[in-house]
């Protein structure tokens, strides 16, 4: 593996394609060990006998608020996600705030507050943190990094060995809310919408499911940067096997559609902050999917695809019975210029 | 009951589309000899195409050709190399997405940004005119790239920013004007029995602007909408004028378009520009196909205020053959660097990079498992 060339672009922070080049070629060869190998939402570790869920996460927002959440509730719930994907616990988390000199404290004050809720929600606890100022342009008025941690049941096994052929698809509820939210409340595009952000911490609805079905959940991730299509890319990938989505049985609202028709974008690209995308056990399937469906957060919850053996490759089929190939995306999405 | 449905609902209804794929290659296998050629011109009709799978779905029948529809990829090499001059040169560069990837003869503009060239995106021509008036300090230039359908909003940001008055800002003008496109390719005998005709663009210029294409070149044309069902309606259209011998430019997307069009949208257009040369990547120059800003106009040019011009670009050494996919001479599977050399994280020409663009389309939603290095088979489809 020779150096990478060039410079960072911003496509190298859009999860797709560059990111991933990015984790091969820079930090994996250095970095790299057994557990970050696996490129899960959270670290696995065993300790002492505990088995301990370990993870972070840095929130870049633009606005700092936008309908349904801001980047505190973000920092919290991002972080409380990553660890429910593992099947942990959330517990406690780290946040580290870096703040552009001249940064409103009353904004400051605004997202803490929203942290402190969003905390409550997902019942966990800020126990440690950080405060870094630099100098005006530095940063975008206030970056937030959180680390959560949390703890596995010892005898949960989930991960993407466990996954079968026959298993079945599930995502939580509709999708690409989140990022249509962002978008339209840049201003840029001075489109009126009611869509909101689905910014959640989905532990209660995934721990929900683990009390009530044990052993159904499989292998999850939340579908946020690079959309739903990204992680089901990655998940085959991880399982080695193929995962067929069905194109019409994926949720998505009416106004989120009438969107992305509008702007040209493709709504399975599209990023997510309260949804996971789950590999169910197939006779259990159902079964989860009325779980889901009686939690607030899952009401949306439909069972989209399957898992088939195969080489690691995901594949969407369309309405007209066609099959095509999902991949990892290249380069952010733009809205339509024609 | 059928009548209750939502409108946009019945454009995706699957059971009609299977429906007209079925008629559409029927007819095609027993009166019009197994196979016909039709060209899509616009760029998200392609993607539309390439997405719902119609075009897996008709494989065999119907060949559908990607035209020069694509705003970012008819952009020439010449015209992106200015724009990246005016970067390099400590201006503000603003643009809309798909145009930041797009290779120049040497570089593009998220290379100039990376290397801490001003380049910014632009939802909209009046971003940058705000941008402009709330940052007085910098040279304000915004790349108006784009068809019939985005040059009324820029030729309205024009307007604005004479109003208010902006002196920081201007735009470099590289629009393209579609109907003088179609008759470029077909002086130039492209080898397609009908046209399935923008939506976007004839909601601005009318039924009435495209009819040329029946009058003159006997050829049967639709106007359609963008769902799966508006664009097989339309196929079924022009085959069916096929096998009666007709020729007419048939307006099947009446919830949009109007005979005569948008003459809102012209009259702000024609305000600010007027037809001017313009050069196409594939199809090369063309007379009368782009738009430049008018007299009394021309202090808003950016090429006049900075004195940087579209310069013949060297030739592509990569390879490239988005001229000819642009041409409808290549279905991009067939061009010897597409999914090999050519990728969307390694894009090699515009056709590659833009959203809009055929190579994309195809790349993204009609690779085979062959596709994926040397080996592979040439013609993409999915299993």
């Amino acid at each position: 593996m020779t150096a990478p060339k060039g410079q960072v672009l911003l496509a190298h922070g859009d999860g797709g394609l560059l990111t991933h080049r990015l984790i091969s070629e820079v930090f994996l060869p250095q970095l790299g060990n057994p557990v970050l190998a696996r490129l899960e939402d959270a670290a696995v570790l065993e300790l002492e006998g505990c088995r301990l869920a370990f993870t972070t996460d840095s929130f870049v927002v633009r606005p700092l608020f936008f309908p349904g959440g801001d980047i505190g509730r973000l920092a919290v719930c991002g972080t409380v996600n990553d660890l429910s994907m593992v099947g942990a616990r959330p517990l406690y988390l780290s946040a580290g705030f870096l703040l552009e000199e001249g940064l409103d404290l009353e904004v400051l004050e605004r997202v803490v507050a929203s942290m402190c809720s969003a905390a409550a929600e997902a019942g966990v606890r800020v126990v440690a943190g950080d405060t870094k100022v630099v100098e005006r342009g530095s940063v975008d008025g206030v970056f937030i990094n959180t680390a959560g941690l949390g703890v596995v049941p010892p005898a949960l096994r989930m991960g993407p060995e466990t996954v079968r052929a026959g298993d079945r698809l599930l995502v939580s509820g509709p999708v690409g809310e989140h990022a249509l939210a962002v978008v339209l409340a840049r201003g840029d595009l001075e489109i009126e919408s009611t869509i909101r952000s689905d910014c959640a911490p989905l532990n209660g609805l995934v721990g929900d499911i683990m009390t009530q079905c044990p052993g159904a959940l499989r292998f999850m991730r939340d579908p946020t940067r690079g959309g739903l299509a990204t992680v089901a890319c990655e998940m085959a990938v991880a399982c080695g096997l193929d995962f067929y989505l069905l194109e019409d049985g994926i949720p998505l609202t009416e106004e989120a559609g009438a969107l992305c028709d509008l702007l040209g974008l493709d709504p399975l690209y599209l990023a997510n902050e309260g949804k996971f995308l789950a590999v169910v056990d197939r006779d259990q399937a159902d079964r989860v999917l009325e779980i889901c469906r009686a939690h607030p957060l899952g009401a949306g919850a439909a069972l989209v695809g399957e898992a088939r053996s195969g080489r690691g490759q995901a594949y969407l089929v369309t309405a007209l019975g066609g099959t095509r190939r999902l991949d990892l995306p290249a380069g952010a999405q733009f809205p339509r210029i024609c | 009951m059928e009548a209750d449905r939502p409108l946009w609902e019945r454009f995706r209804d699957p059971g009609i589309a299977r429906a007209l794929v079925a008629r559409v290659r029927v007819r095609v296998a027993r009166e019009l000899g197994g196979h016909v050629s039709l060209m899509e011109v616009c760029g998200t009709h392609t993607v539309a195409i390439s997405r719902s799978g119609i075009r897996a779905a008709l494989r065999d029948a119907v060949t559908l050709v990607s035209g020069p529809g694509c705003p970012v990829c008819v952009t020439s090499p010449e015209d992106v190399d200015a724009m990246v001059a005016l970067a390099e040169s400590g201006l503000t560069v603003l643009t809309f997405g798909d145009m930041m990837r797009v290779p120049g003869s040497s570089t593009s503009l998220e290379a100039v940004r990376a290397r801490g060239g001003r380049v910014r995106l632009a939802y909209s021509p009046m971003d940058a005119v705000s941008y402009a008036a709330s940052h007085p300090d910098e040279q304000v230039v915004f790349l108006a790239v784009g068809f019939e359908t985005t040059a009324p909003g820029v030729a309205l940001a024009v307007a604005q920013a004479r109003e208010l008055p902006l002196a920081n800002f201007s735009i470099y003008p590289a629009h393209k004007l579609i109907p003088p496109a179609l008759r470029a390719l077909l002086d130039q005998e492209v080898g397609v029995q009908g046209f399935l005709l923008p939506g976007h663009v004839s909601t601005v210029i009318g039924r009435r602007a495209l009819a040329f294409l029946a009058e003159e070149y006997r050829l049967p044309a639709v106007i359609a909408g963008f769902e799966p069902v508006d664009i097989l309606m339309a196929i079924d259209r022009i085959t069916h004028m096929l096998v009666r011998g007709e020729a007419e430019v048939v307006n099947a997307y009446p919830r949009a378009v109007r005979e005569e069009g948008n003459t809102l949208a012209q009259r702000a257009m024609w305000s600010c520009f007027a037809p001017a040369d313009a050069a196409w990547r594939g199809l090369g120059p063309i007379p009368g196909s782009g738009l430049g800003l008018r007299d009394g106009w021309e202090d808003l040019d950016a090429c006049r205020r900075y004195g940087v011009w579209a310069q013949p670009a060297g030739a592509m050494r990569t390879g490239c053959r988005c001229g000819d996919v642009l041409r409808g001479l290549l279905l991009p599977p067939r061009c010897p660097l597409f999914a090999r050399v050519c990728t969307p994280a390694a894009p090699q020409g515009p056709c590659m990079v833009s959203s809009e663009g055929a190579c994309a389309a195809y790349y993204r939603y009609e690779r085979g498992d062959g596709d994926d290095g040397p080996q592979g088979a040439g013609a993409a489809g999915p299993r």
